[in-house]
């Protein structure tokens, strides 16, 4: 018996192959997040102490970032290192990366968690309302506006809304951060427009989507079966087709985290978060290399694990996906 | 092309690109004011013969700066839909055409691709190499790379095995011929959807990077940059923001509206 038939034998061949992609997908994302700041033009050293350095100071420098190995032992150093949560010193703070990033963390997930709430909302309802409606007039226009939602980019959403929300109705702050050991109301309320703004534009996507999704579904014959018994047209959609039209809506789900995930790079910026998307902006202007390096491979391992998640949990939804995998 | 302009969505993504067009191409010849003079005496200006939609913080003309803006949007996007889509075809077209180690090699580079979010590989790159136009573009241009190579590879794996490629195989047609002239122009209705929304998402993208300040360097007005500034002075002047962002949603929409039309008519 080979290997890859013993695998496929044990039921958990799906989850061995997703796992060895998601595992050399995360290894090549490593190799080019160490390479690509190995291109730094010029001399790095350089870009650190300043033109005025002396030849001591460059040595000393250079042991310290441990740049006298070679490439290779730097990589593995690196990589070593981040295993263990040891992302190297930020050049600009003068404290441990991972420090950095913990510090900022809680206030992206926050942001995520509020947002990937809000689209549920936004996405489920419009989409249900959307799919009753399928064959009447306003559906065009209605859909119009969602793809004008879709269209709008989440830093112009998050200006409007502060237009609107801060300016002229002075219900929300216009920026700034508030923690929830201050007051989880206030948490709330620094968090609502940032969160609003990415979730209408990821709603909109997910209702796009679910919409599509349920209008195929209309088309079977399950549904012709389920009218034809008498039932209602809203009883058709959400005892009968949701259930189906649900399950495709689950793949969106890895591309909706990364569009938040994405999106929340500027939006943090836009309503001044200091969370990881700040700290990404001040670090690129500041040329902050290790605190970068660290944050993209950081972000990007998220979202990553977000979409081995999403695979695996549709697998366990979806019993036929399940055979695919292993026939 | 009448079964498009029958379409409504196309129809209107077309209006609506054509408007953008003769702002750009007017653009060319008749600005009404230099952008970048700046008229401290005549700040938040209202809109008025001399300025139709009024001044900026700096006393800056914005109709004529969003007039420059169209121009740079149009050619940021333009560049970015043509190169990812040449760069994503030939690497689609390996990919599906051929099968194999090949496939796998570029799926893999693909798929490391889509675990960023796409503004993050810009950012890492302009981290590294600076503010510079060039990098910006090839940044945009990576980002819209795995759609083309997606959307090439699953048009040739569907089509590869059909009855007209095996005719042309049959006939002795070497792999460039077949994948050149049988193939690609099969696949164009469904490159020209994809087109059409890299075009969008290039342009949302850069006023993105412009809003941070890594994209679009001033002189040049972008609209990013613009809705920057303007939000900094958004309790004296709200106008100043509601104005860029018209522009800039209703070209996304635009672009956005003339792919959906193309995939609506491509799906009959």
């Amino acid at each position: 018996m080979t290997f890859r038939k013993f695998l496929q034998g044990s039921g958990h061949f799906f989850f061995f192959r997703k796992f060895f992609d998601f595992m050399t997908t995360l290894f090549l994302i490593s190799l080019l997040t160490f390479l690509i700041f190995q291109l730094l033009p010029g001399d790095p050293l350089l870009a650190i102490l300043g033109p005025d350095a002396d030849a001591a100071q460059i040595d000393a420098m250079k042991e310290k970032l441990g740049l006298d190995q070679s490439l290779l032992q730097r990589y593995f150093k690196w990589i070593w290192g981040a295993f263990h949560g040891d992302l190297g010193i930020s050049y600009q703070y003068d404290m441990a990366v991972s420090r950095l990033i913990r510090g900022s963390f809680f206030v992206t997930a926050g942001l995520a968690v509020i947002t990937l709430l809000f689209t549920f909302v936004i996405g489920f309802s419009t989409a249900l309302f959307l799919a009753q409606i399928i064959k009447s007039r306003a559906f065009n226009f209605l859909s119009t506006i969602n793809q004008i939602w879709f269209s709008i980019p989440s830093f112009c959403t998050a200006i409007l809304l502060i237009l609107l929300f801060s300016v002229k109705l002075g219900l929300f702050p216009t920026m700034g951060y508030v923690s929830p050991s201050q007051g989880f109301f206030l948490f709330l309320r620094s968090m609502a427009l940032p969160a609003l703004s990415l979730a209408l534009g990821s709603g909109s996507i997910l209702s796009r989507y679910i919409t599509s999704s349920i209008k195929s579904q209309l088309k079977q014959d399950y549904v012709r079966t389920a009218r034809s018994k008498g039932l209602s047209e809203k009883k058709v959609i959400i005892n009968h087709v949701l259930r189906n039209a649900l399950i495709p809506s689950l793949t969106i789900f890895g591309l909706i985290m990364t569009e938040i995930l994405g999106g929340s790079i500027i939006v943090e910026n836009v309503f001044s978060l200091p969370g990881i998307g700040r700290l990404i902006a001040t670090s690129i202007q500041s040329r902050d290399f290790p605190l970068i390096q660290g944050l993209v491979l950081y972000l990007a391992f998220i979202t990553l694990s977000c979409n081995f998640l999403v695979d695996m949990l549709y697998r366990v939804v979806d019993p036929r996906i399940r055979l695919q995998g292993e026939v | 092309m009448k079964k498009y302009l029958e379409n409504k969505s196309f129809l209107c993504g077309l209006i609506l690109i054509s408007f953008f067009l003769l702002i750009m191409l007017v653009g060319f010849f008749y600005l009404p004011c230099d952008p970048n003079f700046t008229d401290a005496d005549n700040r938040f200006a209202p809109s008025s013969l001399e300025h139709l939609l009024g001044t900026d913080h700096l006393g800056r003309d914005i109709l004529s700066r969003i007039m420059w803006g169209v121009r740079i949007s149009f050619s940021i996007g333009f560049t970015v839909m043509i190169s990812g889509c040449l760069a994503g075809l030939v690497l689609g077209s390996l990919s599906g055409y051929f099968g194999g180690w090949t496939d796998r090699i570029i799926q893999k580079l693909v798929s490391v691709q889509m675990a960023f979010p796409g503004i993050l590989i810009a950012l890492m790159l302009i981290a590294v190499f600076g503010t510079d136009m060039r990098i910006t573009l090839l940044a945009l241009c990576l980002m819209s790379l795995p759609r083309f190579t997606r959307i090439t590879r699953a048009s040739f794996i569907k089509l590869k095995e059909s009855l007209f490629v095996r005719a042309a195989r049959a006939r002795g047609a070497g792999h460039f011929r077949i994948i050149a002239i049988h193939i690609i122009p099969n696949i164009l209705p469904e490159l020209l959807v994809t087109c059409s929304i890299s075009f969008a998402l290039a342009i949302l993208s850069e006023s993105g990077l412009s809003y941070l300040g890594l994209g679009v360097q001033p002189p040049y007005p972008s609209f990013g940059r613009m809705l920057n500034d303007a939000q900094r002075f958004i309790f004296a002047n709200p106008r100043g923001v509601l104005i860029p962002a018209v522009f800039l949603v209703a070209m996304v929409w635009g672009f956005n509206l003339l792919g959906d039309g193309i995939s609506e008519v491509n799906e009959k």
